[in-house]
C-alpha cells in the first residue's frame, strides 16, 4: 500500500517540459507595454496645451542620472504632476483593482457575469455618498470629505450585510444564496438611495455625477487613499491564484482535493470587496470594468486564474486611463462619464473580442 | 489489514433516513464495488466514506478518523471522483491534471519539478501526454473519463473512490476504462471503491461487491455469492438470470414475455 507523496521516477524526455501556466515574459511584456502607452497618452494629451516634447523632457528629468531643461513655466509643470500625473495614477489603481476584484469574483462563484458590484458593493456605495451630498457633508473632492468615507463604508457594509444574509439562507450548501442575498440587499439598498435621491433634488446632478464615475477631483491625496487598500487587496488575491484554479473544480471537487471553499471564497470576497469600496469612494461607480477586462484576457490568453488576475491588473490599469483620456478629450472642456465611456466603447470591443475568439470564456 | 472502516454510519435527509446504521471494511489492496437499485444510498455511502459529507458514526482511513483530519490531510489519504465531475471551460488537460498535486502542496505554494514528473508520469500511462496542451471541453467522453482518473491518481493516495465511472461511456471505453483502473490498482497498490450500474461489469472486475437496499446493506461478499439471481430479482424489481461464462459472471435481465 502506497501512503506516502514521493513521485515515481520518470525519466520521459518529456518530463521536464511540463509546466504550469503562469503568465510568461512576453505576456507581462505586454502588459506593461500597454500601460506605458496609455500612462503616456494620459500624460501629454490634455487641454493645457502644453508641448508634448517639453512634456517627455520634463518626465525624463525625473529620471535617475538624467539631467535635461524641460522650458516649462513652474504652472505647466504643475499641471504634469498634480493634475495629470495623479489623474493617471488613480485610473491606473482603480482600473487595476477593479479588473482584478471582477475576475476574483467570477472565480470564486464559478460565474462569468459576476462583477465587483455583485453583493450590493455599488448599491451600498452608491447609498453612502448619496448621503454625504444631499446632507452637504461632502462636495466629493479631498481626502477628509465625507463622500468617499461613506461611499467606502456603504459598500463594505451593503457586502457584510450580503455575506450574512446568504449564509443564513444555505450559502454554504450553494454559492447561489450569496447571489440572491446579494440581489436582496442591492435592491433594497438602491430603493432606499433613490428615495433620498428624490427627496433632495436640488443635489441630483452631484449624486448622479459621483454614480457614473469620475477621475476629475483626482489629487495625490485620493491616490494615497487607495493606494493601501488596492496594494493589500490585489495581493491577497493575487496569493490565491492557483486555489482559485482549483475552485473553478466546483465545491466537491474542491474538497476533494484538499480545499477549503467557503474558507477560498471568504477571504477572496473580502479582499475584493476592500479593493472594490476603496476604489469606487474615490472614483464613483465605474462600471463593466469588472467584467470587460477580464473575460478580454481569457479570450485572449487562456482561462487560468495564474494568468488572468496578473494580466487583469495591467491591462485594467491601461484600460480606465485610456477610458479617462477619451472622457475628458472628446466633449472637452467638458467631461464625459466614465462610466458611459466604459460601456460605450467597452461593449463593441468586447463583442469584437468576443465574436474573432474561438476561447471559451470560464 | 482493514484500510478503511465505516462504523454504523447513518444519513438522514428530512424524514428520509438515506443511510441506516450501515457498516463497512474495506481491506488494503482490495477492488470493492456498491451496487443497488437507484435510491438505495450508493453515491451516498461513497460520499460519506470520502468525508465529503457529514454523517452520523465514524469513518477511518489507514487508522485515522476523517472527522479529525483537515481537508489537506484527508486528500492526501483519499481521491474522489464523482459521476459527473466538472469541466473547467478553458482548462487544458496538464493543468487539470496537475490540480491532483494539490494536498500535497504547501499552503497557496505552487507545483515543483518532483510533481511536474509524476503528473507527466500519469499522463503518460493514461496515454494523455499528446492530449496535454488541449483544452477538456474538445476533448471525447473516454479521453475526458481518463483526464479524471489520472487526476486522481496524481493525488497519490492509498484509496480512490469512484461514483459511477463508466457512466456516459460506450461498451468499448467501459471496457477499456476498467481494464484501465485494473492495470493502474496494480502498478500502484491502490485501493478502489466504487459504485456501479452494470452488475455483469461490477461482478468481473471487483473482489467483493456491496449490494445495497433502501439504505442498509443487503448483501455483501464475493461476486458469485451476492448475485443470487432471486435476491437481485427481488430487489431491482426486475427478473435478472446470472450466467458464468467460462468463469465470468453475467447479469442478464429477462424480457417477461
Amino acid at each position: 500500500m502506497r501512503t506516502d507523496s514521493s513521485p515515481p521516477r520518470c525519466t520521459h524526455p518529456r518530463a521536464a517540459s511540463l509546466q504550469s501556466e503562469k503568465l510568461g515574459a512576453p505576456g507581462l511584456l505586454l502588459g506593461f507595454v500597454t500601460i506605458l502607452v496609455a500612462a503616456s497618452a494620459g500624460l501629454l494629451i490634455g487641454p493645457a496645451g502644453i508641448d508634448k516634447t517639453a512634456a517627455i523632457m520634463e518626465l525624463l528629468d525625473q529620471l535617475p542620472f538624467i539631467s535635461v531643461d524641460s522650458g516649462l513655466s513652474k504652472i505647466q509643470k504643475n499641471i504634469i504632476w498634480e493634475v495629470r500625473m495623479p489623474r493617471v495614477v488613480l485610473g491606473a489603481l482603480v482600473g487595476a483593482t477593479l479588473a482584478i476584484s471582477g475576475a476574483s469574483y467570477q472565480a470564486v462563484f464559478r460565474n462569468p457575469l459576476a462583477d465587483p458590484y455583485l453583493l450590493g458593493a455599488a448599491a451600498g456605495a452608491g447609498l453612502g455618498a448619496t448621503v454625504a451630498i444631499v446632507t452637504g457633508s461632502g462636495d466629493g473632492i479631498g481626502t477628509f470629505d465625507l463622500v468617499p468615507l461613506l461611499a467606502f463604508l456603504g459598500a463594505l457594509t451593503a457586502v457584510a450585510l450580503t455575506y450574512t444574509l446568504g449564509y443564513s439562507s444555505g450559502a454554504q450548501r450553494s454559492p447561489a444564496a450569496l447571489l440572491l442575498a446579494g440581489v436582496a440587499v442591492a435592491s433594497f439598498l438602491t430603493a432606499i438611495q433613490t428615495f433620498i435621491q428624490q427627496q433632495n433634488v436640488d443635489t441630483i446632478r452631484q449624486v448622479y455625477s459621483w454614480i457614473l464615475g469620475r477621475l476629475n477631483t483626482a489629487s495625490w491625496d485620493e491616490v494615497s487613499l487607495l493606494a493601501p487598500y488596492a496594494l493589500v487587496s490585489t495581493f491577497l488575491i493575487l496569493m490565491y491564484r492557483r486555489t482559485l484554479d482549483v475552485m473553478r473544480l466546483g465545491d466537491v471537487e474542491a474538497s476533494s482535493v484538499g480545499i477549503r471553499p467557503q474558507l477560498v471564497r471568504l477571504v477572496v470576497i473580502c479582499a475584493a470587496s476592500l479593493g472594490t469600496a476603496a476604489a469606487v469612494a474615490v472614483s464613483g461607480l465605474i462600471a463593466f470594468v469588472g467584467l470587460i477586462v477580464p473575460h478580454t484576457v481569457r479570450l485572449l490568453v487562456g482561462t487560468s486564474n495564474r494568468i488572468v488576475l496578473p494580466l487583469s491588473i495591467l491591462f485594467g490599469a491601461a484600460f480606465l486611463v485610456m477610458v479617462d483620456l477619451l472622457g475628458r478629450s472628446l466633449a472637452s472642456p467638458a467631461e464625459i462619464p466614465l462610466g458611459v465611456i466604459t460601456a460605450f466603447c467597452g461593449a463593441p470591443f468586447f463583442v469584437v473580442v468576443l465574436r474573432s475568439s474561438k476561447r471559451t470564456l470560464g | 489489514m482493514n484500510l478503511c472502516v465505516a462504523k454504523e454510519v447513518s444519513v438522514r435527509v428530512g424524514a428520509k433516513l438515506i443511510l441506516d446504521n450501515v457498516s463497512v471494511s474495506i481491506a488494503a489492496g482490495e477492488w470493492v464495488s456498491v451496487v443497488g437499485p437507484n435510491g438505495a444510498g450508493k453515491t451516498t455511502l461513497l460520499s460519506v466514506m470520502a468525508g465529503l459529507r457529514t454523517a452520523s458514526g465514524s469513518i477511518s482511513i489507514d487508522d485515522r478518523n476523517l472527522k479529525e483530519l483537515s481537508p489537506r490531510e484527508r486528500a492526501r489519504l483519499l481521491a474522489y471522483v464523482p459521476q459527473h465531475p466538472e469541466i473547467p471551460p478553458g482548462m487544458k488537460v496538464s493543468s487539470y491534471v496537475l490540480l491532483g498535486r494539490t494536498p500535497h502542496l504547501s499552503f497557496l505554494g505552487m507545483e515543483g519539478p518532483d510533481d511536474f514528473r509524476l503528473v507527466q508520469q500519469v499522463l503518460e500511462q493514461f496515454d494523455l501526454a499528446t492530449l496535454g496542451q488541449r483544452t477538456l471541453e474538445s476533448l471525447s467522453g473516454g479521453e475526458l473519463q481518463r483526464c479524471h482518473l489520472a487526476r486522481a491518481i496524481a493525488q497519490a493516495t492509498p484509496i480512490i473512490f469512484l461514483d459511477e465511472p463508466t457512466t456516459a461511456l460506450d461498451l468499448g471505453h467501459q471496457q477499456q476504462a476498467l481494464d484501465r483502473i485494473r492495470r493502474l490498482r496494480e502498478e500502484h497498490q491502490v485501493t478502489v471503491v466504487m459504485t456501479m450500474h452494470d452488475l455483469t461489469l461490477a461482478g468481473q472486475y471487483s473482489d467483493r461487491v456491496i449490494l445495497m437496499s433502501e439504505g442498509e446493506i443487503a448483501a455483501d461478499g464475493v461476486p458469485s455469492e451476492v448475485f443470487d439471481p432471486d435476491r437481485l430479482s427481488d430487489l431491482y424489481g426486475a427478473h435478472v438470470k446470472v450466467l458464468n461464462i467460462d468463469g465470468h459472471l453475467a447479469v442478464i435481465p429477462m424480457a417477461e414475455y
